[in-house]
This record gives structure tokens, sequence and C-alpha cells, in this order.
């Protein structure tokens, strides 16, 4: 579903991603981990095609196509999600109304017919269950006055309406109290299905607990430095990442694949 | 020049002449104050860009146009209720004062919904010497003095109708009171001088609606002054709807005096006019009031939308949020010039101020300018002014969910915009406000 190959990508003219390859198929959870400023996050906004991160070498497929040639909201309408790690606030649009114009872009992409706003109120209402959003979010402005919690809820919640093929999930955890993670975490859990891929970018292996992976990559200095699978998780939790950082670029043979 | 300008202020002194010789029960002091306010015009003249107070927006056409007044003239006896219809607020079916050019028209008024106690009158009435004249004499020309204000000069010099409204001691007016100002102004230029006194008194609550539309695409020259007066622990919510003629005029003051514990919250929306100018001024005079002065003006290719607000922190423990957003397009240009004054002893002070600009074309320009003086030590105060296009990283989130960029735009531009309309609680001028957005970004949105 995704190959990223050798990508290195700089913001404001500093190299972050030194070479990252990486292989999704359809049906895997990947959970990408490291410390702060080892690149994770670069590397979700890179797939999300954030214009302030600048590609310089390498290359990304998805789907056998040449994802960097995409503009964000086509990626989007061809199936990748981005879960933002700070959601943005969108004052005077209401959740409804912006989910909606979302859910119909990518209805209108695939030839399907759009819903009114009363039959998408309905699909709204059982998809809000999932995530155990309460019914008057729907009609507050995107994100404006949420909690933290509750912005991550959200961000849930349109993957959950727009249903992604490749769903990156930046830090969704973090700064969740243990309720809500456990909210998150199985609203995840029943989206993840055999034809979808999930990656996890977290610095925690707390979130695993709650939705397993089938491989754990660690960045360090914008590279991957450690692959495994979900042991490679726990073993990190109980080393802490300076056992990482100590292993400089060295690339371990525990390689899943 | 002039010369141009002493010949056409002899023809509006014609006109004041006739105004002041007119039989009737106006009494002395009013026509005294004509005369002052008269003098004061033909002495100043109108402003020009040289005073700082206006320097960015130029009244040169102003100046020069002959606009006729209507003394003396029935210029509303041929419109119909259906033709005001769609002016009128459903919330304010059965409360509204209609003026055409400036003029009261009781025909086409309503008043029975509106509870008893409550003052709604012609502004006229309530100058002869009536049961409301002693009330009217102590508050009209005090928050609005003429001194130093040209365009209020020139409407004091033609005092005689618009609206006097009271609301009496301790009553809560749930039912907003609309004052609709019409102009029918086609061929001619005419001139209508609204005039607007509130007394909301101790401990009431209300709320006006205060509208400008037009029934012809007339060059006419509106030049309103509005006071209001809140008395000890009173709330008003205080809307102004400006929809004039694109080819209008449009020349307002709002003068709020806010008494100890009182509560203003005022709201101008600036969609039409050629030329729009708002001056609106908060006085507190005693301890404990609050305001919020929110703002949204709206101007295409052409449109020039000035407004500039006083907030006068005068005493202490008084607070003041002040929101006013633009959005500008095509070769527009508005001007923001917001004075917050914290006066010497005024402690405890809290004010915000922010005006907020969206540039959706390269040709709008905007000239803003929020200033805190501050002489007090003890004070909580912010101001802050952006100038600016859409944000990037909101255009992010929304393309990062599938949507058009063109389509994220509108979206982005109508929410600028509902920051300040949300905020309203007449649902009809909400809804109304919400199509005059959506109307101006002829997108997909009217999908919503």
């Amino acid at each position: 579903m995704l190959e990223i190959r050798d990508l290195h990508a700089s913001v404001e003219g500093k190299e972050i991603l030194k070479g990252i390859s990486l292989t999704i198929n359809r049906g895997e959870v990947h959970a990408i981990m490291g410390p702060n400023g080892s690149g994770k996050s670069t590397l979700a906004k890179v797939l999300a095609g954030h214009p302030q991160y600048e590609v310089t070498k390498g290359e990304v497929l998805y789907e056998g196509r040449n994802l960097l040639e995409m503009p964000p909201d086509e990626r989007a309408r061809a199936g990748i999600f981005l879960a933002f790690q700070y959601p943005i606030e969108v004052p005077g649009v209401s959740n409804s109304q912006f989910l909606r114009l979302a859910y119909n872009e990518k209805r209108k992409h695939l030839n399907e017919e759009e819903l009114d706003p009363l039959e998408f109120k309905d699909l709204l209402k059982e998809r809000a269950k999932i995530v155990e959003m309460d019914e008057s979010f729907m009609s507050r402005s995107v994100n404006e006055g949420f909690s933290g919690g509750e912005k991550k809820r959200n961000e849930i919640l349109q993957m959950a309406v727009l249903e992604p093929k490749l769903a990156v999930l930046d830090e969704t955890d973090s700064g969740l109290d243990i309720d809500a993670l456990r909210i998150v975490a199985g609203g995840v859990n029943k989206l993840r299905n055999a034809d979808n891929a999930i990656v996890l970018v977290t610095h925690y292996q707390r979130l695993l607990n709650y939705i397993v992976p089938d491989y754990v990559h660690v960045l360090a200095g914008g590279r991957i430095v450690r692959e495994g699978g979900k042991e490679l998780a726990l073993e990190l939790e109980e080393k802490g990442y300076d056992w990482i950082k100590n292993m400089g670029t060295e690339r371990s043979a525990l390689g899943a694949r | 020049m002039s010369t141009q300008i002493v010949k056409e202020e002899n023809s509006y002194s014609l006109a004041h002449q006739e105004l002041q010789n007119e039989s009737g029960g106006v009494a002395l002091w009013v026509k005294r104050l004509r005369d002052e306010a008269f003098e004061s015009f033909t002495l100043n003249g109108f402003p020009t860009p040289e005073q700082e107070e206006w320097k960015y927006t130029n009244v040169a056409q102003i100046a020069r146009a002959k606009f006729e007044t209507v003394v003396g003239r029935d210029v509303a006896s041929e419109i119909t209720p259906e033709q005001i219809a769609p002016f009128v607020y459903e919330e304010a079916k059965s409360s509204r004062l209609v003026f055409i050019n400036g003029v009261f028209n009781e025909r086409l008024s309503s008043l029975e919904g509106l509870p008893r106690g409550v003052v709604a009158i012609n502004l006229a009435e309530a100058l002869a010497e009536g049961e409301q004249a002693a009330l009217v004499r102590e508050h009209l020309s005090r928050g609005a003095g003429f001194d130093g204000q040209p365009f209020t000069a020139f409407n004091t010099a033609f005092l005689s109708g618009g609206a006097f409204l009271f609301f009496p001691k301790g009553q809560t007016v749930e039912t907003p009171v609309h004052l609709l100002f019409l102009s029918s102004s086609s061929d001619e230029r005419l001139l209508s001088f609204p005039r607007v006194l509130i007394v909301a008194g101790r401990e009431s609550s209300a709320t006006v609606i205060e509208s400008y539309a037009s029934m012809g695409d007339g060059e006419y020259l509106t030049d309103a002054v509005i006071e209001v007066v809140l008395e000890e622990g009173a709330r008003v919510r205080h809307y102004k709807v400006q929809n004039e003629s694109e080819q209008s005029y449009h020349i307002a003051r709002t003068v709020a005096e806010l008494g100890r514990n009182s509560s203003y919250n005022s709201t101008a929306i600036t969609l039409g006019a050629k030329l729009s100018r708002h001056d609106i001024t908060v006085n507190f005079k005693r301890e404990g009031a609050e305001c919020w002065i929110d703002g949204l003006y709206i101007v295409e290719d052409g449109q020039h939308a000035d407004t500039h607000s006083v907030i006068d922190h005068q005493l202490p423990h008084c607070t003041s949020r002040q929101l006013y957003k633009g959005i500008l397009d095509g070769k527009s240009r508005a001007v923001f010039n917001g004075k917050v004054f914290v006066r010497h002893g005024a402690q405890g002070t809290d004010a915000i101020q922010t005006n907020r600009n969206l540039m959706l074309s390269d040709d709008a320009r905007v000239d803003t300018k929020p200033q805190l003086e501050i002489f007090a030590d003890d004070v909580k105060c912010a101001h802050g002014a952006t100038v600016g296009q859409l944000d990037e990283e909101e255009l992010f989130y929304l393309t990062s969910r599938g949507l058009h960029p063109d389509l994220a735009r509108n979206l982005l531009t109508y929410g600028f915009a509902e920051e300040v309309i949300d905020k309203i609680k007449v649902d009809s001028i909400k809804a109304q406000l919400d199509e005059a957005v959506l109307n101006r970004l002829n997108a997909r949105l009217e999908a919503l």
C-alpha cells in the first residue's frame, strides 16, 4: 500500500529526515517510536503533504502512485488520513458542517451520491458512538474550546467518518488521561480492519498496550535505528531512549522483514 | 473651492431656516440647540483629510454634492407595508419604528408587541413639551455633543424627528425594538438625519436593532447620531446593520454612557454604502460597568468603510471587550482606528481590543490603528491587530481532510465572519448575515 524509499525531508532548510525506508501493507499496524526531535512527526506531516516540509530526496509510492506529486486534498480523497498531534481550531465552522463537506468530497471522488444534512446526521450519530462523543460537539466550532482529549477524540471521529485506507495517528495519545486513552484506542481498534493500515506515531509505549502493533520502528536522528515486533516497544520502555541514542545509526538485524 | 462650500452651506441654511420657522410645538431649547449646531457646522464645514480623525476617509464627495433635505416634504406616502416587509425582522415585527429618509412614519410602524411601560416614540413628539420632555432634555446632545464633530453638528442643526426609546426601571424587555431607517432615494440626492436617544432605566434589560437599507439605488447621505444612556445595572444589546445602497454615503455616530454595573453589548455590521464611517464611543461614567463592542465589515470593490472607536475607562473596575473583523475583497478599503483610554485612577480596568482583517484581494487596503493609552497602574489591558490572508495551518488542516483548496478558503472566510455573527442573539439578523456572507462567497457553500 505504501512504500517509502530513502526519504529525506527538511523544514526551513534544516534536514530532519535523513533516509527513511518503510513498507506498509494493508491490514498492518505500524508503530513509529523515537525520542523528541527524532523526526517522527515530520514523517507524518510529509505523508499528509504539509506545505512547510520539503522532500529533498527519495520517493513515496501509495498504491503504486507517486504520493509526493499529489496535493494534500487529493491524498485525503485517495484515502490518506493524518490525525494531527495538535488539531487545529477552526472558529465559526461547525464540526458537522465540516465533516459533511469532507465526507461528501470523498463521496464525489468515488462517484457516489452526496448525503444531505439529515442523512449525514444519522451517519454522524452512528460514528460518534465509536469515540463516545456527545452530539453537542457536532454543532460546536471545529475543535474550538475543546479540551486536549476532546480534540484527539474528534480526530478519531473524523477518521471514523472518512474511513481512510491509511491512517497516520501523530501522537494521538499525548496529553490523554487513562479514560480518554482507552476511548481513543478503543475507537481505533474498532476502525482497524484487514483492508486498512494504521501508523501510530508515539513517544510512549503506553498506547501500544491498547493498540497492539504488528511492527515497531524506532527513529533517532532522522533515521530508523531499530525495527522489530511489538516486544521492541516493551524493551524500549524498559531501557529508555538513551539505549537507542547510544546505538547511533547502526541498524538492527531484528528488522521484521 | 471655499466659495463653493459657502454657497452649498447657504443652501443648507435655507433649509435650516425653513425648519426653524416651521410652526409646531418644538421647545425653545431645541430651536436654540439647532441654531448653535448650525453655527458650528457653518464655521467648521465638512472635515478634510488634514484633520487627524479624517486622515484616511475623504468626504470631499459629500462636501461637493448638493443633497436635499426633506424638511416640509412628504416622501413616504406612496410606500406600502409590502415594500418594507423584506427589511423587517421577524422577532420585531410588532415592535418596529419605521423611518423613511429619516422621518418617522407611523403608518408603517407597529408597536403593539411592546410591553406596557416601554416608551418607543417619534423623537419629535418627545421634543414637544410632552411628558418625556424633561428626560429627553436631560440627555439629548449630552453624550454626543457637536464640538469638533462636523457631522453631529450637521445632524443636530436639523434635529426634528427620530426615535426616543425608554425602558423603565426593573423591566426586562424580551422583544427587540427595531428602528428601521429606509431610504427611498433614487433620482434625488436626499439627506437623512436619523437621530436616536435610548435611555435604559435602572436594572432594565433591552435589545435594540438599528438597521439601514434602501429601496432605491440613489446617491443619498445618511448622517445618523445615536445616543444610548444606561442607568445603574441596565443591560442593553444594540445591533446596527448597515446595508445602504451601493451609491450612498453613510456617516453614523454612536455614543453610549454607562452607569454603575451596567452592561452594553454592541454589534455593528457594515455591508453597504459606497463610503461609510461609524464612530462609536463608550464612556464608563460609573464603576463596575462592562461592554462588548463587536463589529464586522465586509467590503467589495469600490467600497470604503471606516470605523473609529473610543472606549474610555474613566473610573475603576470596568471591563471592555472589543472584537472588530473585516473581510476585504476587490479594490476596497477599510479603516479601523480604535482608542482605549484608561484614565488616571481607573484601577482594575480590564480591556482587550482586537482588530482582524482578512484580505481576499491584493488590491484591497486596510489601515488599522489600535491605540491603548494607560494612565493607571493596576490594570489588565491587551490589544492587537492583524492583517492577513487565511491561516496556512488551518488551510492545510481542511485540505488534509479532502476539501479542495478553494472550498477550504471559502469555508475559512465564512468561519472568520461567523465569529462575530455567531454571538448575535436575534436569529433573523444572524440568518440575514449568513446569507450576505455566503452570497459574497458565491461558492458551493450554499450547500451548507
